[in-house]
């Protein structure tokens, strides 16, 4: 299960809007698998269908995580005329075992996270804390 | 003197779980098969058919070697090498 704040949540969407129709993409540093700092990522791709960390930007960031003892806990990107579900693309990329893969469609307005782990897919429930006030 | 090799959660499988291991060369293509004599396994996840396969970002301190020299970049004493996943899907 991925538990994450509605400002985390409402940051990844509106990302995803002002990139749209190109896919946005992210990470949400933290520790002990709880998200919370906000790290937007420029698509280097810029193009509708694929999303592509800068190498250059990748390194300065995992550098960053690291220095403060962070893991990427989310990493984030948005769809752009297809629903919330990973792409074989998506799927033969990812790498880190231990972060929620979050899609965000701007078509349909979905919102879901994934695992994915040599190769499989796992949808898992997304839980949103709700800020007081 | 050695070189540091700072490995990726993906493939600290090879390395016992290191975090960072040590290794010599004179070119990053040395130091691949110098990891690769003690961590077997690894050289096949980082290249491929001679070339860095696409799917990782390799560093020589703060450079991307792609723009470097690929396989052929110097490497020297002292260097630190780190290994990430590319981010990157469809």
């Amino acid at each position: 299960m991925l538990t994450i704040s509605r400002e985390l949540v409402d940051q990844i969407v509106a990302h995803a809007r002002e990139d749209h129709p190109d896919e946005a993409c992210g990470v949400i540093a933290g520790r002990d698998g709880v998200p919370e700092r906000f790290v937007r990522m420029e698509n280097a791709e810029r193009s509708p269908t694929f999303y592509r960390f800068d190498s250059m930007e990748q390194f300065r960031v995992w550098r960053d995580m690291d220095d403060r003892d962070e893991e990427p806990v989310v990493i984030y990107h948005s769809h752009t005329a297809t629903e919330a579900y990973p792409s074989r693309t998506d799927v033969s990329y990812a790498s880190e075992p231990y972060a929620h893969y979050v899609l965000y469609s701007t078509e349909f307005d979905q919102f879901r996270s994934f695992r994915i782990v040599d190769g499989v897919i796992e949808e898992e429930e997304v839980k949103i804390l709700e800020s007081n006030g | 003197m050695a070189i540091e090799v700072r490995i990726p959660t993906i493939l600290r499988t090879y390395t016992d779980g290191a975090k960072a291991v040590d290794a010599s060369g004179g070119t990053l293509e040395e130091l691949i098969g110098d990891l690769e004599s003690r961590h077997p396994g690894l050289r096949a996840r980082l290249v491929d058919e001679g070339k860095l396969r696409r799917f990782v970002n390799v560093y020589l301190n703060d450079e991307d070697v792609r723009f470097l020299g690929g396989l052929g970049t110097p490497v020297a004493d002292g260097d630190t090498v780190t290994v990430l996943p590319a981010v990157a899907g469809g």
